[in-house]
């Protein structure tokens, strides 16, 4: 189905951008890669009066590292993720999920912070950003804001960016020193969109013992969301088979997971517990690389 | 056929003439068809499986702009618009009333009751969403086991929603079987519903020319003429001549475009109506709620074995899910090219197979790929594997010792059908050497003592292809002969055109049918065009469909050749001042028996024939001939499959590591080709065993309708297949060809199958339902003791 009709911007300049979500509020859609936003709009399930392209403002497609953090434009695709040596030396987690995203196609127009903003259920960067407790920049009219991942994926499709906001970048601290990160997925064979998703960042001590560790799963509930009772479980412990078995175990504790086509509950919440205990022993392997 | 192929054309790997203009993006689909003034249909669908519909108000779409009209069910039925037609018929067969658009009841979710025809697809799109329809809903019925005597029926004519109860078999001999048997095991098993997904969706564009009264309609179809035929002589009532159908570049079908659906009818008609071409593309979600549906059956199997492993019978109870109508072809398929594969590559002393079709508020179901010889693989091949189960005898061995052997050829099957020619054993050998059977059993073996869990599944299948003697096949119930025709006419500069009544959506027909040509006149390929999709250009076909066209169609162009050999030899003999009996041809040239150096080019008769200046007596200038071969009996491909899965013993997930597939599918005309249709057929096999199934609620809502659900295959998800072929010619068609369209759908669910159920075995598992999806694994390993 053609998409209902809409009136199409295509702003030079963030401020431009702003100005336009500000006039439209929510009756307009920021689009830049368009993979989520536009087979929603054949549905006819989004009807968006108003489609504000953000892909002439310059300035959204780096991926840099300052002194305390790497940041991650908006604009970013999968695909630039996925390949990029930066991320996959500091946020290996992150090129884990970015290269398990749906197929080469979708990795070449799909852009991490249209994946953030959109906010699917079952889509891999959320809980690879509450592992990593980025920090995820929008701006509005009154300027720029940081929300935490942790703040920002609050229900089904639903985040807490305003209507006249937009996402611009990301931003996650350079991890400390022995720190590993891994993300594990079971993907849906249709549309590879996790059926579960584990992402793990975990910091080893001097003593080999946990120091912290940050567990974020997808695919199940409503919204990403971040695990701390797996954390609990593993931090000031040694990581051995045996605790993060232990640990993995929990990662479904707390949430709402349900039978569908693609199983009945229980095995869902085992397949969890077997990515979650993946993702952390990779990520423990790789924490103590040198 | 003379056996040296070295340098002949028939045999030879040529590459797709058809993939450049499809590669570069020059091919003419439907959708690409644009005439002057065309408008766009967009149907308005049901939502509801099962309501009466009370009453449609198009007042607003009719007013909106761009809008040329809004037409309902009452509106055709009105102008003369015939139910659709289904058209083989089995004995007591009950067929409820099938309409474009729905008048009363609708009886599956999508099915539509009114289209809305617009200046452009936006307009039509828009305004499709103002025609306010009220409907009744009503409880639907999505089960065909519980559809069976319950309380709702789908057709006021079946109230039962058994629309027929079918046979085949000789049910004493069998009961005598299964008396005598040292053993029985029985199995249900599911084959559960598909859906074809072409890559191309069903599209139509449909002109009608006031001037000369005829109606020119554009269709995805894979038989072009049959449409034209149904169409005119029973849907839209209107003389056959006055319709040219068309059926461009087809993109894929698979079954799914064999049938008259209602959008080509109700655009034919509607152009009429509102004097504009009008044009529809199936979305992908109507893809999925209305291109007709294949397998879904549910059967009890019973196997009756000696103490040997002899098999001495097989009993098998099948409900088909037929959907909420009889479709076109609907009752053949869970029938006559099901149950009579039953046999397998077996020697089974007696068979008996009942089979209801039974309908319910779904879409329909007629033939995919495969098309009841997959169903009926997948019951030999599991039930030959749980035999050898309960023998605690390899599955190697079971169908060793039960294989039909080289010399029982032509085979009489106790379900009907006779058996060409074959080598079973020497194919599944092939199979077992290329796989390394005896080296994976033993790391099989050790596998199991690490815990690792890795499974070998063998599928030996059988097929019937090149639909069929239309003798046969009226008596069995089909309102259609199955022959086919082929024009082949040469021009006076010795080129030719090919014209035949096959239609190519994906089988490469434009390359392998001048090959055939081409090796058979001693010409250049380049020297042959084929043509076929087109009522106005091809004499009549009966089209493409059960792996018929190399043996039918190629059989009918082999046969117009020699017509116009024999006529060139004629004329060749009268200019040489030779006998007729004398001449020969070869590569290209006729000339004297003994004396090769009087000679005439086919060019140079070619010319002769057409100048006419100097003829024998009698005969007429030109050399152009029409034939239309009927076979004399089906073909029958064969071959063995095995396939490798690992198990991850954590999630459940199966991994394909290898598929091996040794394919008999006769003389080959074109091996690159050959081995495309395997991949393709494969492909999809496995798809079936791992991901593919339409799923409905108890509503009747399609919960797999979109490629985001329903489990399509993807290469990366595939190992890269190890094929060989052994060639047992075919006796029944001159080119000695079988078929190759759909082997691999038909032999790869039980490979992969009877492969995860195998690796399955330390926990006990006997059996599970494709899908093997991780959570259907992981379940049955849960289900075991010790883990």
């Amino acid at each position: 189905m053609y998409a209902t009709k809409f009136q199409y911007h295509a702003p030079q300049t963030i401020d431009e951008a702003v100005h336009l979500l500000a006039q439209h509020g929510d009756q307009a859609k920021v689009i830049a890669g368009g993979h989520s936003l536009i087979p929603l709009m054949k549905l006819r399930f989004a009807q968006p009066a108003h489609l504000v392209d953000v892909r002439r403002i310059p300035g959204l497609t780096e991926i840099r590292e300052t002194a305390d953090a790497i940041s991650i434009g908006a604009r970013v695709t999968h695909r630039t993720v996925e390949r990029s040596e930066l991320v996959t030396r500091r946020l290996p987690a992150l090129s884990d999920a970015a290269a398990l995203i749906g197929d080469p196609l979708v990795r070449n127009r799909g852009t991490i912070g249209g994946s953030l903003a959109h906010a699917d259920p079952s889509a891999d960067l959320p809980a690879v950003m509450l592992a990593y407790d980025a920090e995820i920049v929008a701006v509005g009219p009154a300027g720029a804001r940081t929300i935490r991942a942790g703040d920002f994926f609050i229900g089904l499709m639903t985040t807490t960016l305003h209507p006249d906001e937009l996402l611009t970048e990301i931003r996650i601290a350079v991890p400390p020193p022995r720190t590993g990160g891994a993300y594990e997925k079971h993907p849906h064979p249709a549309s590879r969109f996790a059926i579960v998703g584990v992402a793990a960042v975990v910091t080893l001590e001097a003593s080999d013992r946990v120091g912290s560790a940050r567990i974020g799963i997808t695919g199940v509930g409503p919204a990403a969301s971040r695990v701390t009772e797996v954390e609990r479980a593993l931090t000031g412990k040694v990581p051995d088979a045996g605790v993060i078995a232990k640990a993995a175990g929990r990662i479904t504790e707390g949430l709402d997971v349900r039978d569908d086509l693609q199983g009945p509950a229980a095995y869902k919440r085992h397949l969890a517990s077997v990515h979650a205990r993946r993702a952390i022993e990779r990520a423990v392997e790789r924490a103590r690389q040198p | 056929m003379s056996t040296d192929t070295s340098e002949r054309l028939f045999g030879a790997s040529v590459n797709r003439r058809e993939d450049a203009r499809f590669l570069t993006g020059r091919g003419l689909y439907t959708d690409d068809v644009k005439m002057h003034g065309t408008t766009h249909a967009v149907f308005v669908r049901s939502p509801h499986a099962h309501a009466r519909v009370r009453s449609i108000d198009a007042a607003a779409a009719r007013a909106h702009a761009g809008v040329r009209a809004v037409f309902t069910g009452q509106d055709l039925a009105t102008g003369g618009v015939q139910p659709l037609p289904v058209a083989w018929l089995l004995p007591n067969l009950k067929i409820g009333e099938r309409r474009a658009l729905v008048t009363d009841v609708v009886r599956y979710a999508g099915e539509a009751v009114a289209v809305v025809i617009a200046d452009t697809l936006q307009a039509a799109d828009d305004a499709a969403e103002l025609v306010n329809v009220d409907y009744e809903v009503l409880p639907a019925v999505v089960d065909a086991e519980r559809a069976i005597g319950g309380a709702v029926a789908v057709h006021p004519g079946a109230p039962d929603n058994v629309a027929f109860e079918w046979t085949i078999g000789d049910a004493e001999a069998t009961n005598a079987a299964f008396a005598k048997a040292d053993r029985v095991v029985k199995q249900r098993l599911l084959n559960r519903r598909l859906i074809a997904n072409a890559i191309e969706p069903r599209a139509t564009h449909a002109s009608y020319s006031p001037a000369s009264d005829e109606y020119t309609v554009y269709v995805t179809s894979q038989n072009p003429h049959v449409h034209r035929l149904l169409m005119a002589a029973f849907v839209l009532g209107i003389p056959e001549h006055k319709l040219r159908v068309i059926a461009p570049d087809v993109g894929g079908a698979f079954g799914s475009k064999i049938f008259v659906y209602p959008e080509e009818v109700v655009a034919a008609w509607a152009s009429k109506a509102i004097g504009r071409p009008v044009k529809w593309t199936a979305e992908r979600r109507e893809s999925f709620l209305t291109d007709m549906h294949g397998r879904d059956h549910v059967t009890d199997a019973e196997i009756a074995l000696d103490a040997d492993g002899r098999i001495l019978g097989l009993r098998v109870d099948t409900i088909a899910n037929l959907g909420a109508h009889v479709s076109l072809f609907g009752p053949s398929v869970p029938t006559y090219l099901y149950a009579t594969l039953l046999s397998g590559q077996y020697t089974i002393g007696a068979i008996h197979c009942r089979v209801r079709g039974v309908h319910t508020h779904t879409t329909p179901v007629d033939a995919y790929r495969g098309a009841g010889r997959p169903e009926a693989c997948f019951v030999v091949e599991r039930m030959v594997d749980l035999a050898a189960k309960e023998l605690g005898i390899d599955p190697v061995e079971i169908r060793r010792r039960n294989f039909i052997a080289p010399d029982q050829f032509p085979y009489q099957t106790p379900v009907a059908l006779t058996y060409d020619s074959g080598n079973y054993p020497v194919a599944m050998q092939r199979a077992l050497e290329m796989a390394g059977y005896d080296a994976l059993r033993t790391e099989q073996a050790e596998a199991r003592r690490q815990g690792r869990y890795m499974g070998i599944g063998i599928s030996s299948y059988i097929e019937a292809c090149g639909l069929a003697p239309s003798q046969v096949a009226g008596a069995l119930g089909a309102q259609a002969g199955l022959w086919e025709s082929a024009t082949v006419r040469v021009h006076p500069t010795g080129k030719v055109t090919v014209f035949t009544g096959s239609h190519s959506h994906g089988q490469g027909h434009e390359t392998t049918f001048a090959q055939v040509a081409a090796d058979a006149l001693g010409i250049a390929m380049d020297d042959v065009e084929v043509v076929h999709g087109d009522t106005g250009r091809v004499p009549f076909g009966m089209g493409s469909y059960g792996s018929r066209s190399g043996a039918v169609g190629g059989s009918a162009i082999h046969m117009s050749i020699e017509k116009l050999k024999e006529k060139g030899k004629r004329l060749a003999a009268h200019l040489l001042e030779a006998a007729p009996e004398d001449m020969e041809f070869e590569g290209g040239k006729f000339f004297v028996r003994g004396s090769p150096d009087r000679t005439k080019g086919f060019a140079e008769i070619a010319l002769a024939a057409y100048l006419a200046h100097s003829m024998p007596a009698g005969m007429e200038p030109g050399l152009d001939a029409t034939s239309f071969y009927d076979p004399s009996n089906f073909t029958y491909p064969f071959g063995t499959h095995i396939a490798v899965v690992d198990i991850d013993g954590d999630t459940g997930k199966p991994t394909l590591r290898r598929y091996i597939a040794v394919d008999d599918v006769g003389n080959v005309i074109n091996p690159k080709i050959v081995d495309g249709q395997l991949h393709g057929g494969i492909v999809q096999g496995i798809a079936q065993a791992l991901w593919e199934c339409a799923i409905y609620d108890d509503q009747g809502q399609l919960l797999t309708g979109s490629l985001m659900e329903y489990g399509v295959p993807k290469a990366d998800q595939l190992p890269s297949f190890e094929t060989d072929r052994t060639v047992t010619p075919s006796p029944v068609n001159p080119l000695g060809v079988k078929g190759a369209g759909e082997a691999g759908s038909i032999a790869a669910p039980a490979a992969v199958a009877n492969a995860v159920i195998d690796a399955l075995a330390p926990f006990g598992v006997r059996h599970l339902d494709m899908p093997l999806t991780p959570a259907t694994i992981w379940q049955a390993m849960q289900g075991a003791p010790g883990r």
